[in-house]
């Protein structure tokens, strides 16, 4: 396996529309072994999935470290916060360290653009892309993609309203890539403050300055409002109280029919009313059950075709759920 | 007067034999002997006799050309030589046809003090093979507070003022510098840029940066400066010097000023010249560097500007990094690209050769345009005149990256990229600076 075709999931560009048909159904075929009562398969026994995350984080690195466990990998988790990278370790020293291990696979979360296309350079590990600064959290669009599918039982045409905080997201620059990908329409909704300049031509959405345009969507997909990433004086909103009031999703605003999705955490009471978030609308809770379901499969997805063209059967060990 | 350092050595006695001889602002372009006596240009002519102890260079088919002059370098002398020093800056300027180049102050400490500009110059006299001259700080730690003592430092030989590296925020403290520069005759050279604008950006804002999620910053962040710093130079009467200037709109306003007689110079770099945001989609934190790589309009308004005369020099902004300062995620990384050994090659394989600036201007705003900036004697390739020129196969074809670096660091943003032309000897204040005729063996020598 030459390392130029050693399979990662960097970004939702690693992946074509049968890519994600494929890792999409593998996901619901894990969906009983999480229902069973002893929640476990041997297909990844003797594999090392390396969990790394340098944010905070507590869905995507709980739903990674047990969708490896599921998989009977053996796992490590490394939080940055505690670890030597308090230290001053340089992230290419971090990733040499944890690649003597032999991981199998590493998972990564990185405040910075890049950080897991360094880490696929540096590691002989497949590489799954937890998020990377603003660019990429493929798995986030894979669940949500999952969630989708599940609910409205098709993703040809499903209109979705990608609304608020787009500028510091990279679950929207994940989700519009990967949605387009798989024939959904996608437009922006949010102030032009938190919406970058030209990205409706660069990624191919139409782009609304006016709330109303979230009356279209068959999902109005709410971003959370990031504050951590805005410094203070920026002014990117003049107050979260008129955020709130102008593009906040509230029940008021919602037509029947209309299903509102969010990546989490929520802040409720600026861009998700309480009343939208606890609704039978609101999907949030499913996607956090797709969260499992879909990274396992991503994980025995790069486990069983480890290098483009090459497929490697790993079947026998799954127990009982049998997906084709 | 600006004072310019090299270490002494032997001069030169070197008779270049059946070259090209180049020179567009001289009207020279004739194929000829070259006769270097005493460190001196002493005769062109043809079929020129040696004499004795004069060393023959066979050079048909290579090209003269006058040494080329850099306003715009990091020498990273003081306190910066883990990224470069005199002694490899410069060899990495002869490498690339360069005699004289200019050193930025935004060192550690920051060349803001007589005694600092001085240990600096010392430095260079010790160690560099090319001309060295280095511009002083306009405000104190590169503060944006308080002036240098601008006359001292003109006294000890300043090239010039600048807080290279960042901009000059105070419209107030700009103008008290222009109002000091104007009776010293030395221009304030200027990285123009509204930090306001800029603040967590890390490339141009645009298309680019959008799909990316990198943060960017707007071209009108240098603009906007640029036309304050134009209208206080009008005010003042005095001299600006607009470094790497990297936007369409920037361009507009200089060539607008030029109208209305404004004293202004400005740069562009072989980079903005060659490259586009979108080299930054591959996350490579060698393409990031201040002010970061716009769109092809501004790259192509960079090279109208050349044509127009409203941009007048080339600059390398030579930056060079140490490798664990880029390779980081891009974010991470330090600003800055290396530059002074690719300059020439590059914009002969992207530019001359495919037709869109013809050699006239580039030699040109490699030498003549900065001289006039900065008030330093042109390189010329005249009799009488002292050597300072370099010896070139115009046509040798390599590939960046693919050859040693004279420069101490390596992150130059062309890796991979052809390259065109190849300085064989260069000869900076009437010395050898530079001499590898290993590519491509000549007869004698």
């Amino acid at each position: 396996m030459g390392i130029a075709t050693r399979r990662h999931l960097l970004g939702m560009a690693d992946l074509d529309p049968s890519d994600v048909e494929r890792i999409l159904e593998t996901a619901a075929g894990f969906e009983d072994v999480v229902e069973r009562d002893v929640k476990k398969v041997p297909t990844l026994r003797g594999r090392t999935v390396v969990n790394l995350f340098y944010e905070s984080s507590t869905r995507t690195s709980s739903s990674f470290e047990l969708a490896a466990k599921r998989l009977s990998a053996d796992t490590v988790s490394v939080k940055a916060a505690g670890s030597s990278v308090d230290k001053g370790e340089s992230l290419k020293d971090t990733i040499r360290t944890l690649n003597a291990y032999r991981p199998n696979i590493i998972v990564i979360r990185h405040p910075h653009i890049g950080a897991a296309q360094l880490t696929a350079r540096w590691s002989d590990a497949h590489v799954v892309n937890a998020g990377d600064g603003k660019h990429q959290h493929p798995t986030q669009c894979l669940l949500d993609l999952y969630s989708i599918k599940k609910r409205l039982g098709r993703l040809e045409d499903v209109k979705v309203a990608i609304v608020g905080d787009v500028l510091h997201s990279r679950v929207a620059r994940s989700n519009i890539e990967g949605f387009r990908m798989m024939g959904l329409d996608v437009t922006l909704v949010g102030p032009p403050a938190l919406i970058p300049p030209g990205i409706g031509e660069a990624m191919g959405v139409r782009v609304a300055d006016d709330p109303a345009a979230m009356a279209e969507a068959d999902v109005v997909y709410v971003l959370r409002m990031q504050h951590e990433r805005m410094e203070p004086g920026q002014n990117f909103v003049p107050s979260l109280r008129e955020y709130a009031r102008v593009w906040g999703v509230s029940s008021r605003r919602l037509r029947p029919g209309q299903i509102v999705m969010h990546p989490g955490p929520m802040n409720r009471g600026v861009e998700i009313a309480p009343d939208v978030a606890d609704s039978g609308a609101s999907l949030v809770e499913h996607q956090v059950e797709a969260g499992l379901v879909v990274r396992m499969a991503v994980l025995y997805d790069l486990m069983t075709r480890p290098s483009i063209g090459e497929v490697i059967d790993l079947r026998e060990r799954t127990g009982e759920w049998g997906a084709a | 007067m600006t004072r310019l350092a090299l270490r002494r050595s032997d001069p030169a006695d070197l008779l270049i034999r059946g070259a090209r001889l180049y020179d567009p602002v001289e009207g020279l372009d004739v194929t000829a002997d070259l006769l270097v006596k005493s460190g001196e240009v002493a005769q062109i002519a043809d079929a020129i006799l040696p004499g004795d102890g004069v060393r023959v260079v066979e050079a048909r088919g290579r090209t003269v050309l006058p040494g080329l002059v850099d306003p715009h370098v990091h020498l990273r002398v003081p306190g910066q030589e883990y990224k470069e020093d005199c002694a490899t800056g410069s060899a990495a300027a002869a490498q690339g046809g360069y005699t004289t180049i200019l050193s930025m102050p935004n060192t550690d400490p920051a060349i803001d003090a007589g005694a600092t500009l001085e240990a600096a110059l010392e430095r260079a006299e010790t160690d560099a093979v090319v001309q060295v001259g280095f511009l002083a700080a306009v405000s104190v730690g590169r503060a944006g507070e308080t002036l240098v003592e601008m006359r001292d430092l003109a006294d000890r030989g300043a090239a010039g003022f600048t807080d290279d590296g960042s901009p000059i925020p105070s419209a107030r403290l700009m103008r008290r510098a222009l109002q000091y520069a104007r009776p010293l005759g030395l221009p304030i050279a200027l990285h123009e840029e509204e930090p306001s604008l800029t603040k967590g950006g890390h490339m141009h804002e645009g298309a680019v940066s959008a799909a990316l999620g990198i943060g960017g910053w707007p071209g009108v962040a240098e603009t906007l400066m640029v036309a304050r710093d134009l209208r206080l130079a009008e005010l003042e009467g005095a001299h600006i010097h607009l470094q790497h200037l990297s936007v369409r709109g920037s361009v507009e306003e200089v060539a607008r000023a030029r109208e209305r007689g404004v004293r202004v110079s400005c740069e562009a770099t072989p980079h903005h010249l060659v490259l586009t945001d979108e080299a930054v989609r591959s996350l490579d934190s060698n393409v990031k560097m201040n002010p970061p790589l716009a769109t092809e309009d501004d790259r192509r308004a960079l090279i109208e500007g050349l044509r127009s005369g409203a941009i007048d020099c080339i600059a390398t902004d030579h930056a060079p990094h140490a490798i664990h300062e880029k390779e980081v995620p891009f974010e991470e990384a330090a600003f800055g690209v290396t530059g002074l050994e690719t300059a020439l090659p590059v914009l002969l394989e992207e530019l001359v050769e495919p037709g869109h600036l013809p050699l006239d201007t580039v030699v040109r705003a490699m030498t003549t345009g900065p001289c006039d900036a900065f008030g330093l004697e042109r390189p010329a390739l005249r009799v009488g005149a002292p050597a300072n020129l370099a010896v070139w196969d115009l046509e040798f074809p390599w590939v960046c990256g693919e050859r040693p670096w004279r420069t101490r660091s390596a992150n130059t943003c062309f890796g991979g990229r052809r390259m065109r032309g190849l300085c064989l000897l260069t000869i900076a204040g009437g010395m050898v600076a530079h001499e590898d005729w290993a590519e491509r063996p000549m007869g004698a020598a």
